[in-house]
């Protein structure tokens, strides 16, 4: 009976309705945690796994010794290497392509590599404007290698005691 | 006004003089009405946005400001498709029927004292008769777009605001019963005298059927089963698009609209200052805290905002919980408030007197 009474006073009252109102309205003040992206960016692990790169030694010399392990332990068998014996007597590749369209983005690649060759580096805005621009091919890996090594070799640095 | 009359009286016969100083006021209702509208939506995606914790549209313009117009700009440019066997003419009437009596129920709203459009007497009726009439519109359009989903949100639709037509007429009439008139500029004058002289107070239950009737008859949230997303996709809008779509939109939005400033003009003593006229003689700040369309606007953004709110904060009705709300509670409620009200009325008792 007393119950009742009170589930009809809570009823008539609106008491739960304006409870929620409560929250909402406490909400619309709060400080809001969008981050607006293109000016602002969430904070990034130097073990990111973007874009794909080749590496080269200081000297000039690609590290890629065409082991083929990348492309074995590969799940979406994203990357195709064909490889030849080199006039030094060592062994590279003629031919190192990654699908991007294939590929996961699961950093085995990377951790596979004896030689630090292949690695994923912390760039993740990019687009294809062709067909088949997806295919990224040797120059091109070894071109975006090139042109980042410095924030790569930084990033490796940082990763580097928790490996 | 007046001097634009005696003006055009100069050298056009005065017909044609009163038609264009009507066609005038009209447009100057509607434009402002409309750039509302726009600015509506806008204020709906940055509330419920920052009550969710998130900024809402800011991209277009400073601060996203120009988001509605860009908006409106890609609806004009959008196709208007109307379905294979759709039945093409009602298809389109459809809309323009929705739209025609949310707009036209805005004449006999007073802005301030003496700036209505038509002082009509029972400005009150033709409110309730012209609001009636939108459901047609929508009604219309499930049935032409011949599509399952369309037909099912009409037929929710056209059963919802019947019933909650009911419980709006009758908080209507403690209203006028309250008033002793169905003239609104009278309704608003019946409440001068400060915000304790407001029928806001003794018609509080009535307040609170009418505001959440009105939200029931605008198909809003937490009432909006004729949109219900999770259900029917879209409701009885799904086959439109480009302006055809957005004329529905601009209907919805201007009846929000209609409804709120409906609700502070019976309820909240519409145009006066909840000072009364205490304050009148402060030179600069009198005007201010005075009566004017200031507190109107005023008035009827808090009930907008609601709107808003409540969309924010409420999950949707079941359906038959709708009708439960509509038949078995708001209608006893007002019964029995205006028959409270009636008793009062005939002992003398007004407590708003």
């Amino acid at each position: 009976m007393l119950s009742n009474i009170k589930h009809y006073i809570k009823s008539f009252t609106l008491f739960e309705l304006f409870q929620g109102l409560g929250v909402t309205g406490k909400y619309l003040f709060k400080r809001k945690i969008t981050i607006q992206y293109p000016e602002q960016k969430t904070p990034m692990s130097p073990r990111f796994r973007g874009h794909h790169a080749l590496r080269r030694y200081p000297n000039g010399q690609e590290r890629c010794i065409a082991c083929k392990l990348c492309e074995a332990v590969c799940p979406a068998l994203a990357i195709d290497i064909e490889s030849e014996e080199r006039a030094d007597g060592t062994r590279r590749t003629t031919k190192y392509e990654i699908d991007f369209f294939k590929c996961i983005y699961c950093g085995f690649c990377e951790e596979v590599c004896p030689v630090d060759a292949i690695v994923e580096t912390h760039i993740f805005e990019y687009h294809y404007e062709e067909r088949g621009g997806n295919l990224i091919t040797k120059q091109e890996l070894l071109a975006f290698g090139d042109k980042h090594e410095t924030e790569i070799a930084k990033r490796k640095a940082a990763d580097a005691p928790y490996r | 006004m007046d001097s634009v009359a005696t003006f055009l009286n100069g050298f056009l016969p005065e017909g044609l003089t009163t038609l264009i100083v009507i066609m005038i006021k009209i447009v100057a209702i509607l434009l402002p009405l409309i750039l509302a509208v726009a600015y509506t939506t806008f204020a709906e995606r940055k509330i419920i946005g920052y009550m969710q914790v998130r900024m809402g549209p800011n991209r277009v313009g400073p601060k996203g400001w120009l988001q509605p117009i860009a908006d409106t700009v890609k609806l004009m440019f959008k196709e208007i498709i109307s379905p294979t066997k759709a039945s093409t003419i009602v298809f389109f009437i459809a809309p323009m029927l929705a739209l025609a009596p949310a707009l036209a129920a805005w004449s006999v709203i007073p802005f301030w004292d003496g700036g209505v459009l038509a002082d009509v007497d029972a400005g009150l009726v033709l409110i309730l008769a012209i609001t009636s009439l939108d459901v047609f519109g929508i009604i219309l359009a499930g049935w032409a777009s011949n599509s399952k989903y369309a037909i099912l949100s009409s037929l929710r639709v056209g059963a919802q605001v019947v019933s909650y037509e009911i419980a709006m007429g009758f908080a209507l009439v403690g209203v006028l019963m309250a008033a002793g008139s169905m003239n609104l500029t009278d309704i608003v004058r019946a409440q001068d005298g400060g915000i304790l002289n407001w029928f806001a107070w003794p018609l509080i239950g009535l307040l609170l059927v009418f505001f959440i009737s009105g939200v029931a008859e605008t198909n809003r949230a937490p009432f909006d089963v004729a949109e219900g997303e999770s259900e029917i996709v879209a409701g009885f809008h799904i086959e439109y698009s480009g302006m055809a779509f957005a004329l529905f939109f601009l209907a919805e939005y201007a009846s929000m609209i209609l409804v709120s400033t409906l609700t502070a003009l019976l309820f909240l003593g519409g145009w006066l200052s909840p000072f009364g006229h205490v304050l009148d003689d402060i030179p600069v700040l009198g005007s201010l805290l005075g009566d004017g369309f200031h507190w109107l606007f005023i008035k009827s953004f808090f009930f907008l905002f609601c709107y808003l709110w409540f969309r924010a904060t409420f999950p949707r009705y079941r359906y038959d919980q709708i009708m439960r709300l509509g038949w078995k509670i708001l209608i006893p409620v007002t019964l029995v408030w205006i028959f409270g009200e009636g008793v009062a009325i005939a002992l003398g008792w007004k407590p708003w007197l």
